[in-house]
Formats: structure tokens, sequence, C-alpha cells
């Protein structure tokens, strides 16, 4: 189960969207996540689901592995769920004690789990169209502006592409010493919650002792490999824009005007 | 002058306790004398704690001699600014494949030295491409490292370091995480680079079977070089070896066993074959 997080794992494929420069992703997915904020109607989230089932239809990406992002958040989207069921004042439906179940509640449960799902799905996609390393790029290129007032742009991308490649790693890891900790007689599942809590000490003990190794060992691969910094540095795959980034980006406005204009007609 | 060439090359490790007294050095290596011919491949063998991981980095530049001095193709690593002209000079391929892939994507991680340097993007893709070629990683270069066996992963740093055109490369016991197919693929990687692109190769281990193929080899043991010969010449000193705590090769230890009980056979046997035929002229 916990190798089942989508995030940073890169689908190679050869679709449209894979081939869309990485910056015209990011952007994309940006407007697609206000845009999910901006609209709150049905018809609205039509507009929205009809774009990301283009998008999936669009990257080809089998659509099992899509979904499978969304098991990580399932406890939040349930917990988020009932709180807003249960906790937001309106005309009553249904009543027990000081549990009570309003309209009001169930409406807005409902816009928010679906936020949520589609705010993880168009980010999967894009993560899963765009290797972290494409999306690092990008960021920096994006984000290059402020090197001016002195933030380390390559530096915070390099640093956020290499967490994306160890994430699987870490995780594969975690399964490892989890299995060997239950070998020992270890119980990650008894208890209450702060049991549980205290129960995974032998977990992160010996995984934090290993990611401070492999991060020693990492950065010593780099410098070996002439890594020193972003001064003077190539890339093997410079970001240019094409015609179809062009395309893509004519479609997002429209697409954003759509969700632009729903809101202030409050359709 | 070869194109490694140490004198007198010594490294403190600085030992800190948890009472935070001052730091108490502990001599990795001492007083280490070494000269490389271009071209050659040598092995340097060593028990673990005998100090041949930090003669590698060394040879990289990611160490500093505490005393003596290292020159790599004649650049002493002290006096030069720029280490990573020394850096492109001598690759690195480090024990643990996971912890040396910096790419999600095979090609991206081979490119990833030469980017490093400046090189214009059009040759990088030309390194790549010859790079990923020569160590037969072409089918896999769209590939994710993660999904790889650990010999490919080898293999990809390899060709990472192949990429920045080095003219040597120091191998700090690539095989010593993979499986026998693994270290098999990663050795012959390494052997065919030396002989048909005339890299020089330095390969540290503790396995002796992978020494076998070495035009030279050195034996490390607390810090200094204590043999050094042709691995036949090594091999042929099975006693002293075990002094060493290395593990001889069974066919050598039965070859060495057999002649002290009498049986007429030269000294350093180093395959099974070769036993056999002394064993069996005839045949």
């Amino acid at each position: 189960m916990i190798r089942d997080i989508t995030i940073g794992q890169y689908y190679p494929g050869k679709s449209i969207l894979h081939k869309l420069d990485p910056r015209t992703k990011l952007i994309g997915t940006l407007i697609f996540i206000v845009s999910v904020f901006l609209f709150h109607s049905v018809p609205g989230y039509l507009v929205a689901t009809a774009f990301l089932a283009a998008m999936i239809y669009l990257s080809k990406v089998p659509v099992r592995f899509i979904f499978k992002g969304l098991r990580a958040i399932f406890f939040i989207l349930l917990f988020t769920a009932v709180f807003n069921i249960l906790l937001t004042p309106g005309k009553v439906l249904w009543q027990w004690k000081f549990l009570r179940v309003t309209e009001e509640g169930l409406i807005l449960a409902a816009r928010m789990a679906v936020r949520l799902v589609y705010l993880v799905i168009g980010s999967s996609i894009m993560t899963l169209t765009t290797s972290p390393n494409q999306l690092t790029n990008a960021m920096e290129r994006l984000l290059r502006p402020l090197n001016k007032i002195h933030i380390p742009v390559h530096e915070i991308a390099m640093m956020m592409s290499i967490a994306l490649r160890f994430i699987p790693i870490l995780l594969e890891e975690t399964d490892k010493i989890m299995k060997a900790q239950i070998a020992r007689g270890a119980d990650f599942e008894k208890g209450n919650i702060f049991q549980k809590a205290k129960n995974m000490v032998p977990l992160l003990v010996p995984l934090f002792i290993s990611a401070f190794r492999r991060a020693n060992d990492l950065a010593m691969a780099m410098e070996a490999r002439c890594y020193h910094g972003g001064e003077n540095r190539t890339q093997m795959k410079p970001l240019h824009y094409h015609r179809k980034d062009l395309i893509a980006f004519l479609v997002l406005l429209v697409y954003f005007v759509i969700a632009l204009l729903s809101r202030i007609f409050g359709i | 002058m070869g194109i490694i060439k140490t004198l007198q090359l010594c490294y403190d490790y600085l030992r800190y306790d948890d009472e935070g007294n001052d730091p108490v050095p502990s001599r990795a290596v001492d007083q280490v004398d070494l000269d490389i011919e271009a071209g050659s491949f040598i092995a340097i063998l060593g028990h673990n704690g005998s100090g041949k991981s930090t003669l590698a980095k060394h040879i990289n530049a990611l160490l500093m001699p505490t005393e003596g001095t290292i020159w790599i193709d004649g650049k002493d690593t002290k006096e030069e600014p720029e280490l990573w002209k020394i850096r492109k000079k001598a690759g690195m391929v480090f024990q643990n494949p996971d912890n040396q892939i910096i790419g999600t994507v095979v090609e991206e991680d081979v490119g990833f030295g030469p980017e490093n340097m400046g090189v214009s993007t059009e040759n990088i893709w030309r390194r790549v491409e010859e790079s990923l070629k020569k160590t037969g990683m072409t089918a896999y270069r769209k590939h994710s490292p993660n999904r790889l066996s650990g010999g490919q992963k080898q293999r990809v740093a390899i060709a990472g370091v192949l990429a920045m055109h080095p003219k040597c490369i120091v191998l700090d016991e690539p095989t010593a995480m993979l499986d026998p197919v693994g270290r098999r693929e990663v050795l012959d990687a390494v052997t065919e680079l030396n002989q048909k692109e005339g890299i020089t190769v330095i390969l540290i281990t503790h396995y002796m079977e992978e020494v076998i193929r070495a035009d030279h080899v050195y034996v490390m043991d607390k810090g200094h070089i204590v043999m050094e010969g042709t691995p036949r010449e090594i091999f042929s000193q099975v006693d002293q070896l075990k002094n060493y705590r290395l593990d001889v090769p069974q066919v050598t230890i039965l070859a060495h066993e057999l002649k002290k009980a009498g049986l007429e056979i030269p000294d350093g046997i180093l395959t099974a074959e070769e036993l056999a035929g002394e064993l069996c002229p005839s045949n």
C-alpha cells in the first residue's frame, strides 16, 4: 500500500501531454487548480470534469495509475467530509443528540470532496506526464526572476528534484524496515493513536539514519560528477515553447475565461 | 610520471567523541606511494577499514591529503583551484547504486555530468548516446532507474561517468551490493572500457575473484600498501593474504593445499580451468 503514491512517479510515454513544455503544464495545472475553486455549481463542475477527462484521455496514462494517487488522500477526504457534514450550520435534515446533518453541510462536503479529488488528479496528471527533472526545470525557469532578490532558485529546484527522486526509494525502505521490525515482534497495528505513534519510533529512527547516509553519499556522488551549483551549467534538455504549447495556452485561456465567467455570473 | 602518482600520501580522519573533547586524528591512509600508468587496469584489494576507499576519494579530489601529495595527470590536487577540472579527468563510481543516480530517467542521469561541465546541449546528447552504447544500456535510456536491476544501475552510473570523458575511472567497491549476475555485468563493462577505450581503471574491491583481470594489484592493510604485483604474484602468497583477512578464491586455496601436500603445481592458480589443466595435462 505504501508504494502506491503516484507523486514523483513519472509514467514514460509519447502522448501529446508528455511532449508539451513542462512550463505549459505547470501553468496549466495552476490554472486548473484555481478553476476548481472558482467553480461552485454543478454545471461548473461538469466543465471541470470534462476538462479533466479530456486531459486523462490525452495523457494516454492508464486510468488506474491516475486514481492510485487518490488512495493516499482517502483519510483526509473522509475527515473533511465528516467535519463538513457535522459542523456546518444550516437547515437541519437529521439530528441525533448533538450530531446533526445539514443541507448546507452536505453540499459543502460534496464540494470539498470534489475539489480535493480534482486537485490530486490534476496534479497527478502533471507529475505522471512530466519527469520530475523537467518539472523542476520548468520551475527554475519560471522563478528565475527571483534570483534578483537573492533567492537561490537553482538550488531549490535541485533539492526538489532530488527529493522527488528519493521518495520512492525511501518508501520502499520504509516498507522493508517495517517488515524487518514486524519480524522482530514490532506491532504497528495495535493500540490507540498514541501507542501507535510511539510504535513508529523503531521505524523512524532507522529510516532517518539511512536517509542521512544516503544524503551524504549522494552529495559525494554529485560532487564527483563536477556539480558546483547553477553557475556555468548547461542543460541537456533546454526548454523551448513550440506550436503545441501555444495551442495549449489558448485552450487554457478559454477554459479559464469560462471558469471566471461562471464565477462572476454565478452559474 | 603516470596518470596517477602519490608521494607519501597520508590522510587523518578526525574522530569526535560524545564528551566534546578535542577530536582525535585517526590515520586511514599512511605513506602511500603509487604510480599508475595511463591505460592500465589496477585493482586495490583490502579488508574493511584498510583505507582503500579513502585512497580512492583522493584520486577524485573529494578528500585532500593531510600530508604528502597526489598528482592526477600531472596536477597537484592541493594546488588546483578548480577542482572539477580534476574530477573531469578521474570519474568515480560508488558502492550503492541507488545513492549515486541523480536523474529520474536513465538518459537524464547520464547527462548530469556533462551538464555540470558546461558542455553544449548538442554535445551532451552525443555523449549520452555514446556512453549508453558503450555500457550496453541504450535500450533502457527512457527507463526510471528505480526499475532497473543492481547491475544495470551500476552500468548507468558508469555511463554517467563515461559521458564526462574521463581519462581514468575509479570504482569504489562497485559490486559489493550486487548479485553474481550483476557483478559479472559490471566487471565485463569495465574490462571492455579498459581494453577498447584505453581508459585507466582503478577497481577497489575486497572480492579477490575480481582482481584476476587486473594488470597490477595493490593490497592494502591498515592504511599501508603491503603487497603489490601481478595477480599471479599476489595469489601465490596464500598465507600472507589470509593474514590480511582477504578471502582467497577456493581454487587458489585448493591448489595451495595440494602443493603443500606434495603435488607439483605452480603457485598462483587463478581459475578452475587452470587447475584442471595442471592436474590432468593430457586434457
